[in-house]
Order: C-alpha cells, then sequence, then structure tokens
C-alpha cells in the first residue's frame, strides 16, 4: 500500500518546515487529494497515524479534501466533471480532452502549528500567513 | 499563536526530484529507462525475456531491473536472454521509487546500455504515482483480465504511453472483446496506442523494443491528457 510512502512523506515534510520554523507542535495538516490520484483517503489516514508517532507531527489532525478531476476540450472549451472512472472525451464533440484542469492534485494545502502559545490561545482564530 | 501556512509543496516532491536527477542522469549517457506496469500474471516477464532477447540479437545493449516482494525468480528467468539483469526485492513495499532504482544501478548497469527496462512490482494500483526516470511508461493487460481492466484502474492506464495487450492467443478462450476494450482505454487515455501480442505465438514481437527505441531518440512519444494537468 503505497499510502504509508505518502504518510511518510506528508510527516517528513511538516515535520521540515516545523524545524526550520521553531515550531513545537502542530494541530493540522490539511491536504488536496484529487480524485485521480489514486489515494485512498481512509488508508493514507490509518497510516498517518503510525507515521506521526513520536515525531513533532504526533497528535495532529489530518483533514483529506477531495478534488474533483474536471477536464477541458479545446475545441469546445468546454470544462466537464471526468467522474470515476474519468471520461476523457468530450461529451459535447467526443474530441480527447485538452487538460485534465483538477484531479491530480496531491498537496498540503495547510499547516496548523501548535505550541505553548497555541494552547494559550486557543480560542482564537488562526491566522493565515498565505491565502 | 496557531498559524496556518500554505507548504505549497506537493507531497511526492522528494520522489519527483529524485526521478528527474536520474532521468537527467541516464539520459546524458545515453540510457533510456521503460516502466512496466501490469497486475500480476500479466505475462509481464515472459514479454520482457522474449524482448530483451530480440535487443541480444538485434546488438541493441539492453538491460532489465526486476522488482518483486520476494523471490529472485523473475531475474533468472529473465537472465536467459543473456542481458544484464538485477532483482530488487522491495521487503513488501508495492512499488518502486526513483531513490530504490537509483541505489541499484550503481556497480551494475553496464556505462553502455542503451535501454533500461525497469519491470514494477505486479500491481497497478500503487506504481501508477511514481515517476521512476522513464521516458517510456507501458503498461500491460492479458486477455484474461477483462475488457474494463483500464476503467478499474484509470490511474495506470491513463499515465501509459503504450498499452499492450498480452497473451492474445487465448483471446477466443478468454473471449476478449478487443473492441470494448480498446473503447475503454480510450475513455481515460484517448489516443494511446494500443498494441497486441502474444509471446506464444509470436504476434508482436519486437514491439516494446521498437517503441523503445524510438523514445531513445526522442520521437514523439505519446503525452497521456491526465498527465497534461492544467494546474
Ligand atoms: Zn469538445
Amino acid at each position: 500500500m503505497h499510502e504509508m510512502s505518502l504518510a511518510v512523506a506528508v510527516v517528513d515534510q511538516v515535520e521540515a518546515a516545523a524545524k526550520s520554523r521553531g515550531a513545537v507542535g502542530v494541530s493540522s495538516i490539511e491536504l488536496d487529494v484529487g480524485e485521480l490520484a489514486g489515494v485512498v483517503a481512509d488508508a493514507l489516514a490509518f497510516c498517518f497515524e503510525l507515521a506521526c508517532a513520536g515525531t513533532v507531527v504526533e497528535g495532529a489532525e489530518l483533514i483529506t479534501r477531495t478534488v474533483p478531476g474536471t477536464a477541458r476540450c479545446e475545441p469546445c472549451a468546454d470544462v466537464w466533471a471526468v467522474g470515476m472512472p474519468p471520461r476523457l472525451l468530450c461529451p459535447g464533440c467526443g474530441a480527447a480532452a485538452g487538460e485534465l484542469v483538477s484531479g491530480r492534485e496531491l498537496q498540503i494545502r495547510e499547516v496548523r502549528w501548535a505550541g505553548p502559545e497555541a494552547a494559550r490561545e486557543e480560542r482564537r482564530q488562526p491566522i493565515t500567513e498565505e491565502s | 499563536m496557531c498559524r496556518a501556512v500554505d507548504l505549497q509543496r506537493a507531497v511526492l516532491a522528494k520522489n519527483e526530484a529524485a526521478a528527474q536527477i536520474l532521468r537527467t542522469e541516464l539520459t546524458s549517457r545515453g540510457t533510456t529507462v521503460v516502466n512496466l506496469l501490469s497486475s500480476p500474471g500479466s505475462g509481464k516477464t515472459a514479454l520482457l525475456e522474449r524482448e530483451l532477447r530480440l535487443a541480444g540479437e538485434r546488438g541493441v545493449a539492453a538491460a532489465a531491473l526486476t522488482a518483486d516482494l520476494a523471490t529472485e525468480n523473475d531475474a533468472r528467468r529473465l537472465a536467459r536472454s543473456g542481458a544484464p539483469v538485477k532483482q530488487v526485492l522491495t521487503d513488501g513495499l508495492c512499488h518502486l521509487e526513483a531513490d530504490m532504482v537509483a541505489r541499484h544501478l550503481h556497480d551494475w548497469l553496464p556505462e553502455s546500455t542503451r535501454l533500461l527496462f525497469v519491470e514494477n512490482v505486479g500491481n497497478l494500483v500503487c506504481p501508477a504515482g511514481y515517476d521512476l526516470g522513464e521516458s517510456l511508461r507501458v503498461v500491460l493487460a492479458s486477455v484474461t483480465e477483462g475488457e474494463d481492466k483500464p476503467l478499474k484502474y484509470p490511474t495506470a492506464f491513463g499515465l501509459a504511453q503504450l498499452v499492450i495487450v498480452t497473451k492474445t492467443d487465448m483471446a477466443d478462450a478468454a473471449e476478449f472483446d478487443e473492441t470494448a476494450f480498446r473503447a475503454h482505454v480510450e475513455q481515460v487515455n484517448p489516443g494511446v496506442e494500443v498494441v497486441l501480442s502474444s509471446v506464444r505465438d509470436g504476434r508482436g514481437a519486437g514491439v516494446l523494443l521498437d517503441r523503445a527505441l524510438a523514445a531513445t531518440e526522442g520521437n514523439q512519444v505519446h503525452t497521456p491528457v491526465m498527465a497534461r494537468a492544467g494546474a
């Protein structure tokens, strides 16, 4: 199951980011997972629990957001939800999709850091550094 | 204070970076990697053995790296072709990653190798997500696996640059519907080439070798829609 490798990759990247900013804890990690990324969210959640044990990430909540697959037809400029299994032929003209607009994402969207200060101010709205 | 930070880094960035380094390193010395994906039992090893033998006959320096969870049986079979072969035991891991391939090349792969075939672990799910520094990705499906295989494993079929149907000598017995299979491939990977092959009756002999050689010359390899992600 490759979800274990993915979970380890998530933990590694968040740990590195935590180290570089001196964070002592993580309250949540939000992931964008495309419908066509070939990732099973439940399996990923299970592996994440194991992968984060003993790291600065331990105890963090993993939130996965499924990004639907959409494709675009060049001749028609149509954008459609490809569904699962994906239909990459244009529903309008039957041409091959020019590109997949979304659906293969596998990204860390957001990390919320936690620490002694976070615990003290936990009722506050989090400040977003970037959009 | 608790802050939200958008890391904007792909989770697979580490593998992608390793794959890119491997691709650059190998292409610059004239070695092209071909990544072979299929489910267990689809006839990957038999096809590869035939193509390696043909490569030998044609004087093309080809080698194979074969991955399995356990046993060195495939390496022994492939070695009968006379090509340099190396077995990778993944110790339970269901797919290969770029750094595993890179690690196994040192002290083994002859400098003169033109084609390196990587026989991935038999699995159509996990290997699909990992770039191994290949210039050509091939997915195999045998006629006994059912026409809807491309729909069941859309990522594997959707990212392939070539689809090879194996064991076609058994197509009638398996009641394989070629038209339906082709339509399903087309749905997830419009424009990809589908070739029929049988090791038993010799159909499609040399097709993998020919396409791999074409890729070494940088000849327009098919770019799947799924690999043409906009964002
Ligand atoms: Zn159209």
